[in-house]
């Protein structure tokens, strides 16, 4: 795994790296990997330790890697439909007072208006159908698109509270 | 995930380690709980204290347990949620639907 800086990282590193250098603020992390469901352990861990690196308070990097985790699931299983000769893109862009994430894969897409409503009463006891409801509940901003060269791109992005900067810079 | 089984006056609790994700086999709570129905045994209590991670699909498999049980006349109910948990099913109004408790005395004592 690289990052725009050129430097090699593995999760573990990312985890410490904050303590080395100090609060990453701006920069790019990108990663690509194939459409199977045993990168998801790995993609939490990188979701969990970036969001640490960009300054979030524990309940801020938990619900970004949650949201991570769903919208990768769904590159994998509806995008990409598990074909593992097809990529799942996923950046991080670091901003000084927020975090976008990009999650894209080489599917067709979906029109999110006629996905049902999760909160419907008839929709309840549904076993599926929740997890873009939780990205839209825990990020700032979730939008959709296709991409120019083909595929799909959902792009979430998270605020830093102006808080949760302080406390990250007196760690 | 792991799941530990024991029984204490007539309900059957799950004790539920570690991750209820897609990529942990999620299928695990819904296949134990199917096979505790085949026995007979439908007072279902799932203790989740000890539950580190849940994702959409872990939700959908506490969902699909619980009209299983509820469906065949049993009673299927949550125990020890975590705060992360507990936030999870409340935005999707699923608070509403389950009961839940703190407590295991009480828990077995409300079946």
């Amino acid at each position: 795994m690289t990052n725009s800086w050129g430097r090699d990282y593995d999760t573990a590193t990312l985890g410490r790296a904050r303590k080395i250098s100090g609060p990453i603020l701006s920069g790019e992390l990108d990663i690509s990997f194939g459409s199977s469901l045993d990168y998801l352990e790995l993609v939490q861990d990188v979701s969990e330790s970036v969001g640490r690196l960009a300054g979030f308070d524990d309940d801020g990097q938990y619900w970004i890697s949650l949201s991570v985790r769903e919208s990768v699931t769904n590159a994998i299983l509806h995008g990409n439909k598990q074909d593992l000769a097809k990529k799942v893109a996923l950046s991080f862009h670091f901003e000084k007072h927020r975090l976008v994430i990009c999650v894209a894969d080489e599917g067709r897409g979906f029109d999110e208006s006629i996905l049902p409503d999760p909160l419907d009463p008839s929709n309840l006891l549904k076993p599926s159908g929740r997890g873009i409801f939780y990205v839209r509940s825990f990020m700032d901003e979730v939008s959709y698109r296709n991409l120019p060269r083909g595929g799909w791109e959902v792009r979430m992005e998270k605020k830093l509270k102006s808080n949760q900067g302080e406390q990250a810079d007196d760690d | 995930m792991t799941i530990e089984t024991r029984t204490a006056n007539g309900v059957t609790i799950l004790d539920i380690h570690g991750k209820i994700t897609i990529g942990e086999g999620s299928a695990e709570v819904r296949n134990t709980v199917r096979e505790l129905l085949q026995a007979g045994k439908k007072s279902i209590l799932l203790n989740l204290g000890d539950v580190s991670y849940v994702d959409s699909s872990g939700i959908g498999e506490l969902v699909s347990s619980f009209t299983t049980v509820t469906n065949q006349g049993g009673q299927l109910k949550l125990l020890s949620l975590t705060k992360k948990l507990r936030e999870l099913l409340a935005i999707t109004k699923l608070l509403t639907v389950f009961d839940t408790f703190d407590d295991e005395a009480e828990a077995i004592a409300s079946y």
